[in-house]
């Protein structure tokens, strides 16, 4: 009956003894409803879509039976490969992921250097960080499409207020500038939390480095440069995957702004409406497999650059 | 004006001008003005939004379009508030979110707290491949089994169910699940188990009455975590629901209609009363258990 602080004692473990076999037993029991789910919800739907990736299924009434159509949707005439609507939404969703990762890095970095000096009220602070984070993308989104309305938005006000925009040619925002609307929502959201994730890799820094590189008269700037940064390159990594991979499958912001306009649209956008909207189920999963592919094309550049790093 | 002074006589004396800096009362009090000025800045930016969608809800509707625009409602009133709650549109939607974000909350527990207890504390073989399966489930993209899903909730007659969502959104909530409390189990000492064993308990027993109060504020963390991205969740639910009764309320925050029913009139005022009664739940529970969420959150992170 020992756990895994205990591990029993066999000298020779030749046989697994029958505790053990139980105990291997109940943990695939315990793990059977996971096992289950996972299996349910995420493994069969992944190779149903490559499976369906190679027909033509369809779901509108009446068509034809499914069909194997082989590679026929991938690099067929009209097949992804030939597919402008589809090469515009990858080139609209990585313009959208370099601007809003590259700004919420940034903003990111100072606000958690701000926070991370000690002050009254951090705590507060911290909790307010916490905000945007917690409200709904798609209820995020509303709020700024109010913010950002033409003529009663409070964007625009304050832009005239200010003497930035000229009172009678205020841009429409959302027409004149959708990448930058979208993306404002983005940064406004996730920043916040970017900088939580720093601020956490900045707090396990050993003050004691900061006061050595004092005493050998650095200033503030060098020992930002030459401690601080290369020891929160870790955290900075780990952030900036997890904000690209969620950048690149983006579909809510886009979705609440501008519905399936095509020349706003996302991988993600492109793929739901071929699926939902056009019952494309055949194309819609040969689009799926090629954002999967996509995105990998991303992990693999992170993961490459980790190793160049680590080498280095 | 006095810096510029400084400055000049300080470019002759290169040595003595750092200390000499450094100790200007003049400097010190930019210093801290530019500090404070820049927290000011990002308390404001993080909070503006919010408190617009809350002076929004209070104005009027008619008064919302009103030019100049006022930053403070001069007559506040609860009207979008009782608007929205007038029709069962939106009270229905909050209802459908609670039962979907509660189900899978309880799913992803349940069904997590088990596994987590066989990953953490039992040493078996395959034990590393799963907890990497599920690693790797976490950066999923959901689109990419959105088509196979589709056909899935239509030939299990789950489309336009509520059904249909609790099942996917384990996609995205119990390896997370399986994940955080995997770490909390594996974090607690073994005596208490083996007294425990030593009193003639089963592994059930173990489990449910030494080792789940134990990781407590690790099931409270992760549940809100799980219920959140449940409750935000808006790719699958415009994709397998239809009908405006079983809309989750990220679903009907867009789809709400003016009196009009003109879709030029956006009822601006309404949506975000709404917003302001969907986010605050979330913002007070977040504040609560902040420490505890920031913990969870970064963990991954820090750990690189």
């Amino acid at each position: 009956m020992s756990s895994v602080a205990t591990p029993a004692p066999t000298p020779r473990r030749r046989r697994r003894t029958r505790l053990q076999r139980r105990q291997t037993r109940l943990a695939w029991l315990l793990l059977l409803p996971a096992l289950a789910a996972v299996a349910f919800v995420a493994i069969y739907p992944l190779g149903k879509t490559v499976y369906q990736s190679f027909t033509d299924q369809e779901f509108l009434a009446g068509v034809s039976p499914t069909k194997w159509v082989g590679l026929h949707n991938y690099f067929g005439a009209s097949g992804i490969w030939h597919d402008a609507d589809f090469r515009h939404s990858i080139v609209v969703t990585i313009k959208f992921t370099l601007i809003t990762v590259s700004f919420e890095f940034v903003l990111g970095l100072i606000i958690a250097l701000v926070v991370n000096s000690s002050f009254r009220g951090r705590g507060a602070m911290r909790a307010v960080m916490l905000v945007p984070w917690a409200i709904p993308t798609v209820v995020a989104a509303q709020m700024w499409k109010w913010m950002l309305d033409d003529t009663f938005g409070v964007v625009s006000d304050l832009g005239k207020k200010a003497h930035i925009l000229s009172r009678s040619n205020a841009p429409s925002w959302l027409a004149d500038h959708p990448l930058m609307s979208v993306s404002a929502v983005d940064i406004w959201k996730t920043t916040p939390f970017v900088a939580l994730l720093l601020l956490a890799g900045l707090q396990v820094i050993p003050t004691d480095l900061y006061e050595a590189a004092a005493v050998d008269g650095a200033n503030k700037l060098h020992q930002f440069w030459r401690i601080t940064l290369p020891l929160l390159v870790p955290a900075i990594l780990v952030t900036l995957i997890f904000r690209t991979l969620d950048a690149l499958r983006v579909f809510d912001v886009f979705y609440v702004f501008f519905g399936n306009r095509p020349d706003t649209q996302t991988m993600a956008i492109y793929d739901q409406s071929t699926i939902v909207g056009d019952g494309l189920v055949g194309y819609g999963a040969a689009l799926s497999v090629a954002i999967f592919l996509v995105i990998s094309l991303f992990v693999v550049i992170y993961v490459t650059v980790m190793r160049v790093g680590d080498q280095a | 004006m006095s810096t510029v002074a400084e400055r000049a006589t300080a470019r002759d004396r290169p040595v003595a001008r750092r200390l000499w800096l450094r100790r200007s009362p003049v400097r010190r009090f930019v210093g801290r003005l530019g500090f404070w000025l820049l927290i000011t800045v990002i308390f404001v930016y993080a909070l503006f939004p919010f408190y617009w969608a809350v002076r929004s809800a209070f104005t009027p509707e008619g008064q919302l379009f009103d030019t100049p625009i006022k930053y403070f409602p001069s007559h506040p009133t609860l009207t979008n508030f009782r608007e929205i709650f007038s029709t069962s549109f939106f009270t229905r939607a909050l209802l459908n979110s609670t039962l979907v974000a509660g189900s899978v909350t309880l799913m992803a527990l349940v069904i997590g707290s088990l596994a987590a207890y066989a990953l953490g504390r039992f040493r078996f073989r395959g034990r590393s491949a799963v907890l990497y399966l599920m690693l790797s489930m976490t950066i999923f993209p959901q689109i990419a089994i959105l088509g196979a899903l589709y056909t899935m909730m239509r030939d299990f007659h789950l489309y336009d169910r509520l059904g249909s969502l609790i099942l996917s959104y384990m996609i995205f909530t119990l390896p997370f699940t399986i994940e955080v409390l995997t770490s909390f189990m594996r974090a607690l000492p073994g005596d208490l188990e083996e007294a425990a064993y030593v009193d003639g308990a089963t592994p059930l027993q173990v489990f449910y009455k030494v080792l789940l109060p134990l990781i407590a504020p690790g099931l409270v963390t992760t549940g809100l975590l799980a219920f959140i991205s449940a409750w935000n969740e808006y790719l699958y639910a415009i994709s397998f629901i239809q009908s405006t009764d079983k809309y989750t309320v990220p679903l009907a925050i867009t789809s709400f209609v003016g009196k009009t029913g003109s879709a030029f009139q956006v009822p601006w005022g309404q949506i975000m009363a709404a917003t302001v009664v969907v986010t605050l739940p979330l913002i007070t529970a977040t504040l609560i258990l902040q420490r505890r969420i920031l913990a969870g959150l970064t963990a991954g992170a820090v750990k690189g």
